[in-house]
């Protein structure tokens, strides 16, 4: 049985990643699973200098669900150089940094930065509805996306996935943006802007007001996104939202992503990642499937 | 540290022990390397509510592999948690956060100073301190609970907010009314009795270790939820935000900016 992908050249020993800002660096989940079993660590975003995130209250539960406004609280890119990068080197996984920025030129920086760093893969952050600037602003037009993409593109020497924002009226319409600049892979969706009020105090359950929505509320939303840009675009696909198991984790892989990450559901099970891995290959051998890139868009149509 | 795990616990028994206030206890091997002013993480069955409940220890036994859990019915989870009976399954996450550093008040006169539901901590705290312990607890009435439980362990004064049990007020008035004094304060509380708790033990120049609380996802320091104000960059974030679930709950007041 083999579970390796491939996405921009990269192999992964699997396709189950975690979702950025959902696992830390790794280092508080290691006490819980094994980061050797798990195709990629994606990272928190990560900014040129320091960030503080917003104020509390950062996160809400929701019907199936929670919302966040962390705000991208990040320590900056030297903390993250000396700390968590030789931390994740430790282990057989891959290493993708996910790179945040409030203007072109902060996300240049660090993707410059981390050209000099043993890191398989950068995400950019175009998708975080939770600053002010920055993040999502290059996200939601596809000539804002085409033009970041293509500056990131310039300057990065790892290849380059851009994590696209679900608050779009066109996916399809974003994903070929991206594509089209030279994205070497799509990584969706971030969460979907959303808001809470607690009726008794009549006030927001967010500091922040909105935040993102995610965990399996979001689910039938990702994989169909997942779906439509799989159509719209050649460049792999790493799915998510609402991941909580196999089965989930199987679909995004049937609507055509190459690779799925465990987000908020992290949270809820901290073996998460590790038994959606375990889960595949249970799948695989249930129907007799060799590779699992076989399972890469194989809906029936 | 023993390492943090999600397990599967069983409820002992649980009854109601004031208006919205349950007693629970669970067997569990988390009992081992449980501590004063640490917390679990509690798990509701029910799908639509995700995320686990932080709910601080109240009292470990553990020859007997138990931990208690005295907690407030605030909301859904918490509600499904009150109908569980003896036998029942509960999903925990556990042990999480720092806990009450005890080292550093043994041998002194020491306040401990609960309020509310901030109170139930105060118990093994009280277990383990060892020192000259004066407990003073805050109600809103005369609706107490684990007064008895705490007398075992110190002299126990009480304030209630409308003045129907001990001193009218809160747990700085039962200093006040009663001339007392300390060497350190540990405490657990509401935000505005925990302010007033910094404010008194800067003005005293003595020592107070606070617990706090926030709305918390992973309960595990990955998600940056649950954070607070500190007055010194913090060592692992780089910026003025301490992870409450990790880096505390237990805060020495002076660090943090409330």
């Amino acid at each position: 049985m083999n579970t390796k992908v491939t996405i921009a050249g990269v192999t992964l020993n699997n396709p189950v990643m975690t979702a950025s800002g959902t696992f830390g660096s790794g280092m508080e989940y290691s006490d819980f699973v094994d980061l050797n079993r798990l195709g990629a660590v994606v990272t928190k975003g990560v900014a040129s200098v320091p960030w503080p995130g917003n104020p509390t209250p950062r996160v809400a539960e929701t019907y199936g669900g929670m919302l966040n406004a962390i705000g991208l609280q990040n320590p900056g890119i030297d903390v993250f150089v000396e700390r968590d990068i030789p931390f994740l080197q430790k282990y057989d996984t891959k290493i993708i940094v996910n790179v945040c920025g409030k203007t072109v030129e902060d996300y240049l920086e660090v993707v410059e930065r981390l050209g000099e760093e043993s890191v398989d893969m950068l995400e950019i952050n175009v998708s975080c509805p939770n600053v002010k600037e920055g993040a999502i602003a290059f996200g939601q037009r596809p000539d804002s996306l085409y033009d970041i993409t293509s500056q990131v593109k310039k300057k990065a020497r790892q290849p380059v996935i851009m994590k696209l924002s679900p608050n779009v009226t066109d996916i399809a319409e974003m994903a070929r943006a991206a594509e089209a600049a030279g994205a070497d892979a799509l990584s969706m969706i971030n969460t979907i802007t959303g808001m809470k009020i607690d009726i008794h105090k009549r006030k927001f359950a967010l500091a922040n007001r909105t935040g993102g929505l995610s965990g399996p509320a979001i689910k039938p939303v990702a994989v169909r996104m997942v779906y439509q840009a799989a159509h719209a675009v050649q460049i792999p696909i790493i799915g998510m939202g609402g991941i909580a198991n196999a089965e989930d984790a199987i679909e995004f892989l049937l609507a055509g992503a190459s690779a799925v990450a465990v987000g908020a559901m992290n949270f809820v099970n901290p073996y998460t990642t590790v038994e959606v891995a375990e889960g595949i290959e249970t799948y695989m051998e249930r129907y007799g499937i060799e590779n699992v890139t076989e399972l890469i868009g194989a809906v029936e149509e | 540290m023993a390492q943090k795990k999600k397990t599967t616990v069983t409820v002992v028994s649980q009854k109601q022990i004031a208006s919205q206030i349950y007693d629970l206890w669970l067997e569990t091997e988390l009992a081992e390397d449980a501590r004063a002013g640490q917390f679990v993480a509690v798990y509701p069955h029910n799908a639509a509510t995700l995320l686990p409940r932080p709910i601080s220890i109240c009292e470990v036994d553990r020859d007997r592999s138990r931990i208690r859990l005295v907690y407030r019915v605030a909301g859904k989870g918490t509600a499904e948690f009150s109908a569980c009976r003896a036998g029942d399954g509960l999903e925990v996450l556990g042990v999480l956060g720092n806990g009450f550093p005890v080292e550093k008040a043994a041998g002194k006169k020491v306040f401990l100073m609960g309020g509310g539901i901030g109170i139930p901590p105060m118990l093994q705290l009280a277990k383990e301190l060892e020192a000259e312990k004066y407990i003073l607890l805050g109600y809103r009435d005369q609706d107490l609970f684990l007064q008895e439980d705490l007398g075992q362990y110190g002299q126990v004064y009480i304030a209630t907010e409308d003045g129907s049990v001990g001193v009218r007020g809160n747990v700085l008035d039962i200093i006040r009314v009663n001339a007392l004094q300390a060497d350190a304060i540990m405490a657990c509380g509401p935000m505005p009795m925990l302010r007033a708790i910094k404010k008194y033990a800067a003005e005293q120049e003595i020592a107070a270790y606070i617990s706090l609380e926030e709305r918390m996802a992973c309960g595990v320091g990955a998600c940056l939820g649950c954070v607070c104000r500190t007055g010194k960059i913090d060592h692992h974030s780089h910026v003025n935000n301490a992870r409450i679930c990790t880096d505390g709950p237990v805060f020495e007041a002076g660090e943090v900016v409330i």
